[in-house]
């Protein structure tokens, strides 16, 4: 007996007005699906963007400012490892050159994305390196209106998210984006960040607090195109709305592709550090 | 002749296209004043203020390609109460070369070994630097040849050294002394023995997860002197013994905690003891809504050695408790303060720290220390009267 075909008979069989229904339900459903697939798929892009770079270095200068406006500035030098797995974090060194007494402290991250980062920190006056708890995720980063996290935490996979709207930001094309951090300890319950649709850039982030009230602004800007398509922000501005005070971040000499490897990130290296 | 010139020619060539790749100079230089409010427990040591300055200039150089470095670290202090506190130090004067999983540095290093807070019990390369501090905090510089391999399951480290370095002790009319006050330039070696005699260390380290883990194995002359009276009593006299030593320092890491141990066995001077510190750290990270962090130590310490006799360890059996505030502003203020209580008889320290940025380029630092102890057996008797209150400012530049 000669095997039928069953997409024949179904399709046979099926009133044409069923598929028509069917496929515009499904269409529905995929729409209904996506906003966090799409809010995944927009983060993605812009983080995927800019990798591809290996590893980077770069001077940044950061400026504290207190709510009368006084400012003070400290300069720290950060070496990156890309890690081109994004289910693996990212390696990074920081080294400060000033406030002087600090000068030659160095922080080593080795990221993860879902258990807490492993840290070292350097401390030259004993040589001692020191592995510390990298618990502290809301906490500030050497007093500034940066947590840990905001440094630490910018792996595509730390956050799960979803689509908010189109919208325009100082002209510019823009995807709104909810993210929620899905790692622990974090002083968050939601991001929102605008994304351009142009060269898929982050260029605003608010940062909501365990209350969910909005807590800081980020407004990132002076994008610089490194390369194929590395993009930076040169700079990097923080505001609290709760104390008034703000911290920019100025990086500049970005270099890519340095040499740097593996043995630059591990623990005795921090032996020499310079 | 010409052969011997050109190398010259080529090595200065050499060293100053190199010297070209980066240097830089930088140091630190440091005020201190004490007060000490109890009239001394000898009456040859001084009494009230002792000021004392510091300097420690450091110059360091790296190629372009990042494989070789060289450091050196002077270190000298001036101090108008003390005569051996007047000292200067090389604390480092090293070449260092770097290839793939090799490294070779030769020269003169401090290396630090260890976890724990209250005593940097496996901190073994280098002599203390008694004069400088009582917290053991400040090390002497070692000449050594060390040779490290950097393995897939962790990193291996040889030290091959020779140029003992003997412990600084106050002076006669010095604090923080044994009653009978130590004469370090009496002090002799083992038979057998001299300053130039090889020592081996080898030194492995690794990390797995949350685990850090360290092992050493030394033999050499042992850092840690015997102090035994002379003839008439007057003077403790220090001598130095070849010792074998293995050690292990781990840390876990997990959230908030830090879980430290560290521990060694030395064969060599007079029975094989045992000796251990371990404890943990945990922080409260934010407390009550600030930005303050507030972390929480605890260690217990262990010598078998017991207090007393011819190498005296304050640390036979004492619990050491202490607190760091951390108020993360934009000038680090931090305060730091801990207690050592021996469980033997009692005594104890209590030892608070506070410090903060001024500026860019300076710090100011206040510290206090008291002791307490009833037994006139307590390995703290000795310090009993040298309760202190200190300030010091920090230049850096």
């Amino acid at each position: 007996m000669k095997k039928q075909n069953p997409l024949q008979l179904t399709y046979n069989s099926t009133p044409l007005w069923f598929i028509a229904v069917l496929t515009l339900f499904s269409a529905t459903l995929t729409i209904a699906e996506t906003l966090e697939e799409k809010g995944y798929a927009i983060a993605a892009r812009s983080d995927r963007s800019d990798t591809g770079f290996g590893d980077s270095s770069v001077k940044l200068s950061m400026v504290l400012r207190n709510a009368a406006g006084q400012e003070t500035t400290r300069s720290l030098r950060i070496n990156t490892l890309e890690k081109a797995n994004e289910d693996v974090g990212d390696k990074s060194l920081v080294v400060f050159d000033s406030p002087r007494d600090i000068d030659g402290t160095a922080l080593l991250s080795h990221a993860q994305i879902l258990e807490p980062d492993n840290q070292w920190l350097y401390l030259p006056a004993l040589k001692r390196i020191k592995r510390i708890s990298s618990a502290n995720k809301s906490g500030p980063f050497v007093g500034s209106e940066f947590a840990f996290e905001d440094f630490t935490s910018l792996e595509l996979n730390k956050f799960s998210y979803k689509f908010l709207k189109e919208d325009t930001l100082d002209g510019l094309q823009v995807d709104v984006v909810e993210r929620y951090p899905r790692y622990k300890n974090s002083g968050y319950t939601k991001q929102i960040a605008w994304i351009d649709q142009e060269i898929h850039q982050i260029r605003k982030v608010e940062f909501y607090d365990r209350r969910d009230s909005l807590l800081k602004t980020l407004i990132l800007s002076d994008y610089q195109k490194y390369g194929e398509n590395i993009w930076r922000a040169q700079k990097l501005q923080m505001t609290n709305h709760l104390t008034g005070k703000s911290t920019d971040l100025l990086y500049s000499d970005y270099e890519f592709q340095t040499g740097l490897n593996e043995r630059d990130f591990i623990k005795s290296a921090l032996n020499r550090i310079r | 002749m010409l052969k011997t010139y050109r190398i010259l020619v080529l090595t200065t060539l050499l060293l100053s296209t190199s010297l070209k790749a980066e240097s830089d100079l930088k140091g630190e230089l440091g005020f201190e004043t004490r007060w000490f409010p109890d009239d001394p427990a000898d009456s040859r040591q001084f009494d009230g203020f002792q000021t004392s300055f510091h300097f420690e200039p450091e110059w360091s150089w790296e190629n372009q390609s990042r494989s070789q470095q060289a450091k050196i670290t002077l270190f000298g202090r001036v101090d108008n109460r003390d005569d051996e506190r007047t000292h200067v130090d090389l604390r480092d004067m090293y070449w260092q070369w770097v290839n793939n999983q090799w490294e070779v540095l030769i020269g003169i290093n401090r290396v630090f070994w260890g976890v724990a807070e209250s005593r940097h019990l496996v901190n073994t390369i280098n002599q203390i630097d008694q004069v400088e501090s009582i917290d053991e905090e400040s090390f002497l510089g070692q000449p050594m040849v060390n040779l490290s391999y950097e393995s897939d399951f962790g990193r291996f480290s040889l030290y091959l050294m020779s140029g003992f370095r003997e412990r600084t002790f106050p002076d006669v009319e010095g604090r923080f002394r044994t009653p009978i006050p130590v004469d370090p330039d009496q002090a002799f070696y083992a038979s057998g023995l001299d300053q130039w005699h090889p020592e081996t260390a080898l030194r492995y380290t690794t990390v797995l997860g949350d685990w850090d883990i360290g092992a050493h194995i030394f033999h050499g002359i042992g850092r840690e002197p015997t102090l035994s009276p002379n003839q008439d009593f007057s003077r403790l006299i220090p001598q130095y013994e070849l010792i074998t030593q293995a050690g292990l320092d781990l840390q876990y890491t997990r959230e908030a905690w830090l879980w430290k141990l560290e521990t060694l066995v030395r064969k060599g001077q007079g029975k094989t003891f045992f000796a251990m510190v371990g404890g943990f750290e945990y922080t409260l990270y934010q407390i009550l809504n600030s930005n303050y962090d507030l972390g929480l130590l605890a260690e217990y310490l262990y010598d078998d050695r017991g207090g007393l006799g011819s190498t005296v360890t304050p640390f036979d059996n004492d619990l050491f408790l202490a607190f760091r505030l951390a108020l993360n502003d934009i000038n680090d203020t931090a305060l730091l303060a801990g207690v050592f209580v021996d469980l033997n008889d009692g005594s104890g320290s209590l030892r608070i720290e506070a410090e903060r940025r001024l500026n860019d380029f300076a710090t100011i630092e206040i510290e206090a220390q008291g002791f307490h102890s009833d037994n006139s057996n307590s390995d703290l008797n000795a310090f009993k009267e040298d309760s202190y209150i200190g300030i010091s400012l920090n230049f850096y530049y």
